[in-house]
């Protein structure tokens, strides 16, 4: 009897799932993601292996299959379910003002830093749908450094770049974001950021004004710029350590010296290779500077 | 001869002082890594790995994305993001949360018994809602081992009504008994271990 670990009963009778075999599973993902990348170009292959067959198990019950292989038929010969399991793979939950704490880091002990320069460049990676750019662009306007500063905000999904350029976010997360707002240290009244429109919260369109949004990909692009500052907050905890590691160094070659790294408030650099390069500013906080 | 690889448990609401009561009868040599997923406010700070390490001599860490998975240690999930096993260590996402929960019990012992098989014991606490029974029938599904605490001695007994009424086959034990019962499981493995040993 299949077991489904979602949220929605999926329609219809649920297929038998056949005898569990680990081993034969594991042979069954990567022939398809070395067939996704074959055929589609998008490169799935070093990701965190439990969290990506979660989400392929959880497109084989919607789509009423019995295994990895009849999912591999349907992707390889059907765009539109391609179009569907990119979606799946793409992780693209985020907030506003996401941990507090680390804003209120960032205030004490980065924008200091950031005084000191007279352009400031920063790159965003991995923004999805464009929360946490928001949230930064705030920041930077409240500490009088916006003008000077330009952000570059990129994924690899050009859907959630499209919804991060309009702005417009759920009204029902107001009152979280709000929250979040006020305790990572937020100057004003939230409220005058956004106005109801169009259904939703439509963001204060002058944000943007210093803001490129851009699909890039980490897996497979190289650096573009060097950076003063590059936020990649719970993005590489998709990828496996080789993958990680890998980024790093793109990070690295991208960033200035004494710029600044910034993880989510559980990734750490411990057993990476540029790990000796770089100094923990205001631990907890995942906060590095590049020191060498 | 069974061996273990992983000891996963949820538990929620009463959860603290039940694993401090768990926790506090495991032996420092304990050899099996656990892993504990507690239902905790998004804002909670490190506070719950302080207070679980001051009731045992394992060593309590509050997972980082990666860490890897070692004997005598406990690794609890972090709020706000769920823990998923792989073979040898444990990664973080931030996916939806699974019937209102992030991190979720059902995703962990799900992942357990995707990466591990029959090496999982999943036990399941005190609890305020059913998290934790659909994971802990995969566990079973895949050859692995359910302990649940007796509700009777649950602080909030409708998380282990859940799990006993999703596997059939639960162990069922008063909270006191489960620690016991988690070391002769432990001790079968180091049996085993030698035994196989002894074979090469």
């Amino acid at each position: 009897m299949a077991l489904q670990i979602t949220e929605a009963p999926s329609a219809g009778a649920e297929p038998e799932r056949q005898e569990f075999k680990p081993d034969l599973e594991r042979i069954e993902i990567e022939l398809l993601l070395e067939g996704i990348f074959r055929h589609y170009g998008f490169d799935f292959r070093a990701y965190a292996y439990a969290s990506i067959r979660r989400r392929l198990w959880k497109r084989i019950e919607e789509e009423g299959l019995s295994s990895i292989s009849a999912l591999q038929e349907r992707v390889l010969h059907e765009p539109e379910m391609m179009e569907k399991l990119l979606l799946d793979l793409s992780i693209n939950v985020t907030a506003m003002f996401r941990d507090p704490d680390f804003y209120v880091t960032f205030r004490e002990h980065v924008v200091p830093l950031l005084r000191t320069y007279p352009f400031i460049r920063i790159w965003h990676a991995g923004c999805s749908t464009g929360e946490e750019v928001y949230s930064m662009a705030i920041l930077l306007r409240e500490e009088g450094l916006y003008d000077r500063a330009r952000i570059y905000a990129t994924d690899i999904n050009e859907v959630v770049l499209q919804r991060a350029k309009a702005g417009i976010f759920p009204l029902e997360r107001m009152q979280e974001y709000t929250d979040n707002y006020i305790r990572a240290g937020g100057k004003k009244s939230f409220s005058e950021y956004y106005t109801a429109k169009y259904g939703g919260a439509l963001f204060d369109q002058s944000l943007t004004k210093n803001v490129v949004f851009s699909q890039h990909n980490l897996v497979t692009d190289r650096s573009f710029s060097e950076f003063n500052v590059i936020l990649c907050r719970n993005v590489l905890i998709y990828f496996d350590k080789t993958l990680q590691s890998k980024v790093h160094g793109l990070f690295y070659d991208s960033l200035a010296m004494f710029g600044v790294l910034v993880l989510g408030s559980k990734e750490s650099l411990r057993l990476m290779a540029h790990d000796e390069c770089y100094e923990q500013i205001a631990p907890p906080e995942k906060i590095f500077r590049k020191v060498k | 001869m069974k061996t273990y690889s992983i000891v996963a448990i949820g538990t929620s609401w009463g959860g603290l002082s039940a694993m401090t009561r768990l926790l506090g009868g495991l032996p420092q040599n304990f050899p099996i890594p656990i892993v504990i997923v507690q239902h905790r406010s998004k804002d909670s700070d490190e506070l719950l790995p302080r207070l679980l390490q001051d009731s045992t001599d394992l060593q309590v860490c509050e997972i980082e994305d990666k860490d890897v998975l070692e004997p005598g240690k406990v690794h609890v999930a972090p709020a706000d993001y769920h823990v998923m096993l792989d073979s040898g260590y444990v990664s973080l996402t931030i996916e939806e949360p699974v019937r209102f929960s992030r991190p979720s019990i059902d995703v962990m012992f799900a992942s357990a018994a995707d990466s591990y098989g029959s090496g999982v014991i999943g036990v399941v606490l005190t609890g305020a809602n059913e998290d934790g029974a659909r994971g802990l029938a995969r566990i079973v599904e895949r050859g692995g081992r359910a302990l649940v605490q007796d509700p009777k001695t649950a602080e909030v007994a409708v998380m282990p009504l859940a799990a006993i009424r999703a596997v059939a086959s639960a162990e069922v034990l008063p909270l006191d008994r489960l620690a016991p019962r988690l070391i002769e499981l432990s001790l079968e493995e180091t049996k085993g271990y030698a035994e196989r040993r002894k074979a090469v």
